[in-house]
């Protein structure tokens, strides 16, 4: 009951807002959806305790059957709820990040005609990921999967007369489809390597689903995937591939990454929620979810680990010369995205899903402290404008500031003591170099030169906003103003849970906890040794990612508050580089060339060249034509002339009488 | 109510109908109001009866039911009606969505009412004949009589270039269906019977089937329509009035694919099976090629009837999957696009009849005035591009998945479709609905009337219950779905032992 409390109430809310919001008002809408969010959260926070924080048996679910929904053959799918440890975290994370972005959002949207609109999509959207995370099979998840695909749209693209937002929204959604297709092909695969899509079977079924080194089938083919006959190791490795392009897209993996900048259109409330701390995040689960899966095929774990550190590294660089306080933020997104894939990729699931947990809230908080500061500064959100604003909004300023420490990963090294990023980004940081992945090395530095630019740019961002001169007009430095507390309260909720969500938690996550709290709820295999392991790297690995952190904020401080000229000089010497970083390494001009008018002249080739000058051309037109044509010859025999017609009949007669003598004559 | 001929009642009341239209005289207001009147009565009261169909419907049974036999023409021809799992449900869409057709009429139609109506009521009887046919001869008469009252309809009450396009239409499907009539003529010959239930269990000559069963895709991948026999589609849509178009989206396209499972598959499984490949070929590009063409388009219609085409891909590429999934997603999909397509080209009515353009460029911001169609709008798109939770989705992810256990390419490209469909969509959508106000001539437009809410609102319900409980329709099919996969299987195996024995 309280499982089907905690995913129906927001989709309550929604109807209600959503069909009745004109009715009832926006007051009543905000109140009513914020309120059954609460209780929604509240109820999280209780399964939580009851199902992560208890003295459980391993390999411990919870079962909660709602509705048929395909019967199929071997498709039986249910809407039905599964609970372990893994879904007590997420609902913790999403309802608790979504209860505050609703209370937050009262203050934020005030003066917005459409708020019943906005609460409706939020809560639609918190359904729809509350479906996701508790899915039992693969076509529900797929379901919560496109759901919140769908309120991003909606709400990406929430200022409708905004064209730029509406575009936001449309490639969004487009590109995350591209992962779909992926996504899609894999759930098929598993189908025909497993025979269910149900996660029971499969998972019960993948424990021996490999045979034994130098079994007699051991490879076997079983199955031709894209013309490739393949064992059934390898066959899992390419439905782990297919399954990973899925994340790659609903999580901005590198490649598929460039709906996520601009998804910034949206409201900063949106950004908050949707693209920080959940909706991105649904990669990181779907890997972690089929984890006795991808524990399988070591192949398809590099991949994850490549495209995970490749994307740290990349995001990051891209957001050391953003000018959009939301894109800077947006990036640092998108990199620490990547810090938990190669979590995953290394194998070290649970503490990919820490990082998940800590990230919600911290970069939650800094989001919403960057909506205090748009809100602040009527709705600018170029940094260049902004500047000086520390004295005027002084709690956004210390809220920010503790997001800051907590994403850059600040603490004292080898002692409890240190924000929520101090501790998941360097278990990730740790367990990287631990592993006995082929790109352990790789990956282990990319993350580490990601962590100096992550304090970089989150100081640039500090100090852009909040020191110096103010570079906001007289007319909007002398509005600037704090929010008030209905925004703020949330803010301080979320930099509780920025400084102890670290601290709190490392043990159960990744440490001694380990084996008690997750319960069987992430698979590893036997030979994975990492969770001990990882504790013995050497000092300086250990070190390493404070290091990188201190020398990002000493560069940060140089640039922008030492000598602020000389990122100006540094980006005129290396114009090529900058111009490349900003313009995010050209990948938006890319794909337009490739992908989107590649497309378009194809769509028009082939209607104005395939459709019309050759299907219709030669077929119904053709036809026609000739019919006239054949007509009008034949209409010209008919020339009225008595001689014409004796000349034709004679001929006929001679034709005649040469066919029947030469017949009788054979 | 047993023995109650419960399907010919269906299938000939509409006619009932049609005779008291032919009484009715259709001059001033009134004459108007009584036409409309006994045509929505007729339609309604039609559905209502249907559903004790469905209600009597025994979803145990593989078989027919429901059969009604009686000689006719004294010749081995005989009026041999019957429902199983898989027309049983083409039947309800049928009259399901009849009443629809006469509320979008209700104001759009000018002239001659009457007849229109008369048109539309004849269109009911025979597309239902064709489900609850029998016998071949019986199902070949109502196939093709479809095309006289939609051929009227587009002709008559068209838009500016209807001679055009009805005349596309006839010759297209027209030259399909002669093949089919020889392949019937050539089947009496071999099997000396037209009863379909007999046909089922004839097993038709390896060599032979491979002829029947090109005649009768002639006849089946035009009315699909497949690729590259699609082209009349686009022009019969944008000439033909709203309800044409629901009529033709909704029902007739189905019939191609209706066809194919019970004759094609069920007949000629050797057949089918040489030219699956084939039909995949075809789908996959009719997939991505009508996707990408759509995209393009400038006319809302058009764009709306290219996605038939695609969507369409997936039926064919279901069916001859000829599996389980690949078949229940199949007819899942016919389903749901008759519901889902008739909404949109409703919808393109509701706007239509405002401004009288199709043109996607005249419109744009419509959201600020009319949030109810827009909502309205965006779920029937989004049913189109296949999300979750809508009815557009299961068919479409039934289709790949079994398709993906006979062929992995085949799915590989079909997939493809997933993201094409977003596409031209939400493109769509986006330049139509979205924006600011600013063309002058949208600004008077209001939003749904009470009438166009009694058309659209129902098919909101049902394009989300579908996605969410689909169950009714999967426990109406499964049955007699597994009786076709078997059989087909069962016949496979059967060739494949006896060319072992020859060598």
């Amino acid at each position: 009951m309280i499982y089907k409390a905690i995913v129906f109430l927001p989709l309550i809310g929604f109807l209600i807002a959503g069909l009745f919001g004109r009715s009832i008002g926006a007051k009543a809408s905000e109140y009513v959806t914020s309120g059954l969010m609460l209780i929604a959260a509240v109820l999280s926070w209780i399964v939580f305790f009851n199902v992560a924080i208890s003295h459980g048996e391993a390999g411990e679910v919870i079962k909660v059957p709602v509705l048929r929904w395909i019967q199929s053959g071997g498709i039986d799918v249910e809407w039905a709820f599964r609970i372990d440890t893994l879904t007590a975290i997420m609902f913790v994370v999403v309802n608790s990040v979504s209860t505050l972005v609703h209370i937050y959002s009262i203050g934020y949207m005030h003066h917005d005609p459409h708020r019943p609109r906005f609460f409706a999509y939020l809560s639609l959207f918190t359904f729809a990921m509350l479906m996701l995370i508790t899915s039992d099979n693969l076509a529900q998840m797929f379901f919560g999967w496109e759901g919140v695909g769908l309120a991003s749209y909606l709400l990406i693209g929430f200022w409708y007369k905004k064209p730029s937002a509406s575009a936001a929204a449309m490639k969004a959604f487009i590109v995350n489809r591209v992962g779909d297709f992926g996504f899609i092909l894999g759930i098929s695969g598993l189908f025909v390597l497993f025979g269910s899509i149900n996660f029971e079977t499969i998972f019960a079924a993948a424990a021996n689903y490999l045979p034994h080194e130098g079994a007699a089938d051991a490879s076997q083919a079983v199955i031709n995937i894209f013309g490739m006959q393949l064992d059934k190791a390898h066959a899992l490795t390419v439905v782990c591939l297919l399954l990973f392009m899925g994340a790659m897209g609903k999580s901005a993996q590198f490649l598929l990454h460039t709906w996520l900048p601009d998804a910034m259109e949206g409201p900063t409330p949106v950004s908050a929620l949707i693209h920080a701390a959940t909706m991105v995040t649904a990669g990181v689960f779907l890997v972690a979810r089929m984890s006795p899966i991808f524990e399988l095929s070591p192949d398809a774990l590099l991949f994850v680990t490549i495209i995970g550190a490749i994307t740290a590294f990349f995001a990051a660089t891209v957001g050391l010369v953003q000018n959009d306080i939301k894109r800077v933020i947006a990036y640092s997104t998108c990199s620490q995205l990547g810090y938990m894939f190669v979590a995953l990729g290394v194998g070290a699931y649970g503490s990919a899903i820490f990082h998940l947990f800590t990230h919600a809230f911290f970069k939650a908080l800094l989001f919403l402290c960057a909506g205090s500061v748009i809100h602040a500064v009527d709705g600018e959100q170029d940094m260049r404008y902004m500047g000086g604003l520390r004295p005027h909004i002084k709690i956004t300023f210390a809220m920010m500031l503790i997001g800051t420490f907590a994403i850059t990963g600040v603490g004292i090294p080898f002692t409890p003591i240190g924000f929520a990023g101090f501790f998941s980004k360097d278990v990730i940081i740790e367990a990287t170099y631990a592993s006995h992945s082929a790109a352990s090395g790789f990956a282990f530095t990319l993350l580490v030169i990601a962590a100096m630019f992550t304090s970089f740019y989150s100081w640039r961002l500090i100090f852009l906003t909040f020191f110096g001169k103010p570079r906001a007009s007289h007319e909007v430095m002398h509005h600037v103003h704090e929010s008030p507390s209905v925004m703020l309260i949330p803010l301080y909720v979320l930099a509780v849970g920025a400084v102890l969500a670290g601290v709190v938690f490392e043990g159960m996550f990744y440490g001694e906890e380990y084996a008690e709290f997750w319960k069987g709820a992430l698979f590893t295999s036997e030979h994975n040794e990492l969770l001990h392991e990882f504790h013995h790297v050497p000092v300086w690995v250990a070190l390493s990612p404070f290091i990188a952190m201190v020398i990002g904020f000493v560069t940060a401080w140089y640039f922008y508050i030492k000598s602020p000229e000389t990122p100006k000089r540094l980006a005129a010497s290396q114009a090529g580089l900058y111009q490349f970083l900003l313009n995010k390494w050209y990948f938006d001009e890319l794909y337009d060339f490739l992908f989107v008018r590649s497309a378009k002249a194809l769509g028009r080739f082939l209607w104005k060249k395939g459709d019309v000058a050759v299907i219709d051309n030669y077929g119904p037109n053709g036809v026609a034509a000739r019919v006239v044509d054949v007509t009008n010859r034949v209409v010209k025999l008919q020339s009225g002339y008595l001689y014409h017609y004796a000349f034709a009949m004679l001929l006929g007669i001679a034709a005649l009488v040469t066919w029947m003598m030469l017949g009788s004559s054979m | 109510m047993t023995d109650w001929p419960i399907l010919s009642t269906v299938t000939f009341l509409p006619l009932v109908g049609a005779l008291l239209l032919l009484f009715t005289r259709e001059e001033g207001a009134h004459g108007r109001r009584n036409i409309l009147n006994i045509s929505l009565f007729t339609t309604v009261i039609t559905f209502i009866v249907s559903l004790f169909i469905w209600i009597g419907f025994d979803n145990s049974n593989p078989g027919f039911q429901m059969i009604e036999k009686h000689a006719w023409l004294g010749t081995g021809i005989s009026y041999h009606l019957g429902v199983d799992g898989i027309s049983m449900l083409f039947v309800i869409l049928t009259t399901f969505l009849m009443p629809f057709c006469v509320l979008a009429s209700w104001d759009s139609v000018g002239k001659r009412l009457k007849q229109y109506m008369i048109a539309f009521l004849l269109l009911e009887v025979v597309m239902t004949g064709v489900f609850v046919a029998l016998d071949v001869v019986l199902f070949y008469v109502f196939f093709e009589a479809t095309l006289i009252p939609m051929f009227v309809i587009i002709g008559v009450w068209g838009g500016k270039d209807r001679v055009y396009a009805s005349y596309k239409f006839f010759l297209y499907t027209l030259a399909g269906s002669v093949l089919m009539m020889l392949a019937i003529m050539a089947m009496y010959w071999q099997a000396g019977t037209t009863d379909i239930t007999e046909l089922l269990k004839f097993g038709f000559p390896a060599g032979m089937q491979t002829w029947l069963w090109l005649a009768c895709f002639a006849a089946f991948s035009v009315k699909m329509p497949m690729w590259p026999v699609h082209t009349w589609l686009p022009d019969a849509h944008v000439q033909a009035p709203t309800a044409g178009s629901v009529i033709l989206a909704g029902v007739m396209l189905k019939l191609g694919g209706y066809g194919m499972i019970r004759l094609s598959l069920q007949m000629f499984p050797l057949a089918s099976e040489y030219f699956a490949p084939m039909v995949f070929a075809l789908s996959v590009i009719a997939i991505i090629y009508t996707s990408l063409v759509a995209m393009m388009q400038e006319d809302i219609k058009k764009l709306i009837a290219y996605s038939s085409v695609a969507h369409m891909g997936y039926v064919t590429m279901g069916i001859f999957a000829a599996n389980t999934q690949g078949l229940q997603g199949a007819i899942f999909q016919m389903l749901s696009h008759g519901i889902v397509s008739g909404a949109l080209f409703l919808c393109v009515g509701v706007v239509y009849d405002r401004l009288h353009t199709r043109d996607i460029a005249a419109y744009g911001g419509l959201v600020n005035n009319m949030p109810k169609y827009a909502v309205a709008f965006m779920v029937f798109t989004m049913a189109n591009v296949g999300l979750p939770g809508t009815s557009g989705f299961i068919g479409e992810f039934l289709t790949i998945i079994g398709v993906f256990r006979v062929n992995t390419w085949v799915a590989l490209f079909a997939a493809t479709g997933v993201i094409l469909s977003a596409s031209y969509a939400l493109w769509l959508y986006r330049r139509v609905i979205f924006g600011a106000l600013d063309k002058e001539s949208l600004k008077a437009m209001l939003d749904l009337s009470g009438r166009e809410k009694l058309i659209l609102y129902p098919l909101v319900v049902l394009t989300i219950f579908f996605g969410v409980y689909p169950a009714p329709v999967f426990d109406a099919t499964a049955a007699s779905v597994d009786l076709v996969v078997n059989n087909y299987s069962a016949a496979l195996a059967a060739a494949k032992n006896l060319a072992l024995n020859v060598h």
